[in-house]
């Protein structure tokens, strides 16, 4: 029933969104090819569909997505469990951190391109650069806030490195670890789609450019459409795998 | 002596003033005894048991168990803490496993010696549980199996019961007054509780605030079957009180 609810929430809540979209529609002046309807913008995306490209795409974006997303949140994990535990040493990272961390991601594109040229590589680093400062300070962050009490325990059972860390410190701060893992998601999905606007020549951020220089209003709209739902069971997928495991941990905190 | 605390000073600043936690205390425990550290906040109790168990460091003076200086905490000598310190992300057998994983205990081994002590503290059937599914009380439980199960030679215990309504106080006093026995450990337990510490010590160890000192040392010559309405127990129960409400400052040895 409260599933039921919610499902009955989004409903109404995307219908609106086109409601709002039709109408606008109805009463601009803008010409039908650069301003499509919903429905010619559902029919562009069922043509994807048919034509295969929708899912060329979308699997490449995804492949890039996971590449750049896995690996930025193991490297900064790792990263994070051994500065937190060092707050001397990250005394002098963390400066370094806070100036390169507010740089856009998109800013390092032309040099990333310069460097390894069109392809999945700068799509897949600037994935990497988005998901990497918030899941390493998050992490640094939640390995400095451990209750003091499981590291004494941890010393007085003899528990010692490595495996204190992965027995007792990555247990015990991951619900913080995995709000940072969390919030980077989004963000990385976000600059996936600007990486490949600038950086390949494929994928979801290359078929909006690819829908521009065609005056293709249609597909670019419903490719944005895509990439919002994408967006969503991403996000839907990170909270399931997260809830499994802080069951498995007994839901721990 | 088995533990022999000798001049231990220690000092700390807080808020910009010098404060003596320990000033010059010597203190001798023989093995298998239960020794109950009691006196109001601030007298050094818990810096005391912190020294022993190895935790924190004294500015002067020597802390040694069984002839060899404590220099970091070892895993013959377990801490009980008051918000037991259990891993929340590890289920109730696994909490009591964790100090056999670090001895290197095979796991079939681990299993049989976990439940063991589960059962000595109560608990048989809790071993799929989480610690937040259990009661304060059930929680110091697990955590005293924890502590019983890598066989310690000491176990110290600081203000355990402390977080815990009266009832379920005085079950788990019953409790560790017969496993000490049983088991044979010996016990250094802190606390600010007169009654409890009359029902559980072989000695008090009385101790004053500010500076943090031993004023007095009681034996309690109450047996090992102890009863809280029992005369010779409120006897000894009133002698301590007076001892707190005395303004004479020089040390007594205390023989009932």
């Amino acid at each position: 029933m409260k599933k039921l609810l919610a499902l009955k929430n989004v409903v109404i809540s995307i219908a609106i969104l086109i409601i709002i979209w039709q109408i606008l529609f109805t009463v601009s002046n803008y010409d039908a090819a650069l301003f499509p309807s919903p429905k010619m913008a559902l029919d562009a995306l069922v043509e994807m569909i048919e034509n295969g490209r929708l899912f060329e795409n979308i699997s490449t974006s995804m492949y890039r997505f996971a590449a750049g997303y896995l690996t930025s949140v193991t490297v900064a994990v790792l990263l994070g469990l051994i500065l937190g535990r060092l707050p001397k040493v990250f005394q002098y990272v963390n400066p370094a951190l806070q100036l390169l961390r507010p740089i856009s991601p998109t800013a390092w594109m032309p040099f990333i391109v310069l460097l390894f040229g069109i392809g999945d590589v700068p799509a897949v680093v600037i994935i990497f650069i988005a998901a990497f400062f918030p899941v390493l300070l998050s992490t640094v962050a939640a390995v400095g806030n451990i209750d003091p009490i499981y590291l004494k325990v941890s010393k007085n059972f003899g528990i010692s490195q490595p495996a204190l860390t992965w027995k007792v410190i990555f247990p015990a701060a991951f619900p913080q670890i995995a709000n940072g893992i969390h919030l980077a998601l989004g963000t990385a999905w976000i600059f996936l789609v600007a990486g490949e606007m600038v950086g390949a020549q494929s994928g979801l951020g290359y078929q909006i450019i690819d829908a521009r220089n065609n005056i293709r209003a249609d597909i670019l709209l419903a490719t944005i459409l895509v990439i919002g739902i994408i967006g969503i069971l991403l996000d839907g997928l990170l909270k399931l795998i997260e809830k499994l495991i802080l069951r498995s941990w007994g839901g721990a905190q | 002596m088995y533990i022999e605390v000798k001049d231990a000073c220690k000092n700390y600043v807080q808020d910009g003033r010098e404060f003596t936690a320990l000033d010059h205390v010597s203190l001798d425990i023989e093995k298998g005894e239960f020794i109950c550290l009691l006196g109001p906040s601030g007298c050094g109790k818990s810096t005391l048991l912190n020294a022993l168990a190895g935790f924190e460091k004294v500015n002067s003076g020597s802390v040694k168990i069984d002839g060899k200086e404590v220099t970091a905490p070892s895993i013959n000598n377990i801490t009980i803490f008051q918000n037991y310190g259990l891993l929340p992300w590890r289920n109730v057998l696994k909490n009591v496993e964790l100090g056999l994983e670090s001895k290197k205990v095979p796991k079939e081994e681990r299993e049989k010696t976990a439940k063991k002590y589960l059962d000595l503290v109560g608990l048989s059937g809790y071993e799929k549980r989480y610690p937040k599914q259990l009661s304060g009380g059930q929680q110091q439980r697990v955590a005293i199996a924890r502590g019983l199960a890598v066989d310690p030679d000491i176990i110290f215990m600081d203000e355990p019961f402390g977080a815990l309504d009266a009832i379920t106080r005085m079950k788990l006093q019953e409790d560790i007054l017969r496993i000490s026995r049983e088991e044979k450990k010996t016990i250094i337990f802190v606390t600010h509780d007169i009654e409890e510490a009359v029902f559980l010590a072989d000695r008090i160890v009385v101790m004053m605030a500010d500076p943090g000192r031993i004023k007095s040392i009681v034996k309690v010559p109450l047996g090992t079957h102890r009863d809280r309405t029992n005369d010779d127990f409120l006897y000894v129960r009133d002698k301590i009180f007076e001892l707190f409400n005395m303004k004479v400052d020089d040390y007594i040895e205390y023989n009932i």
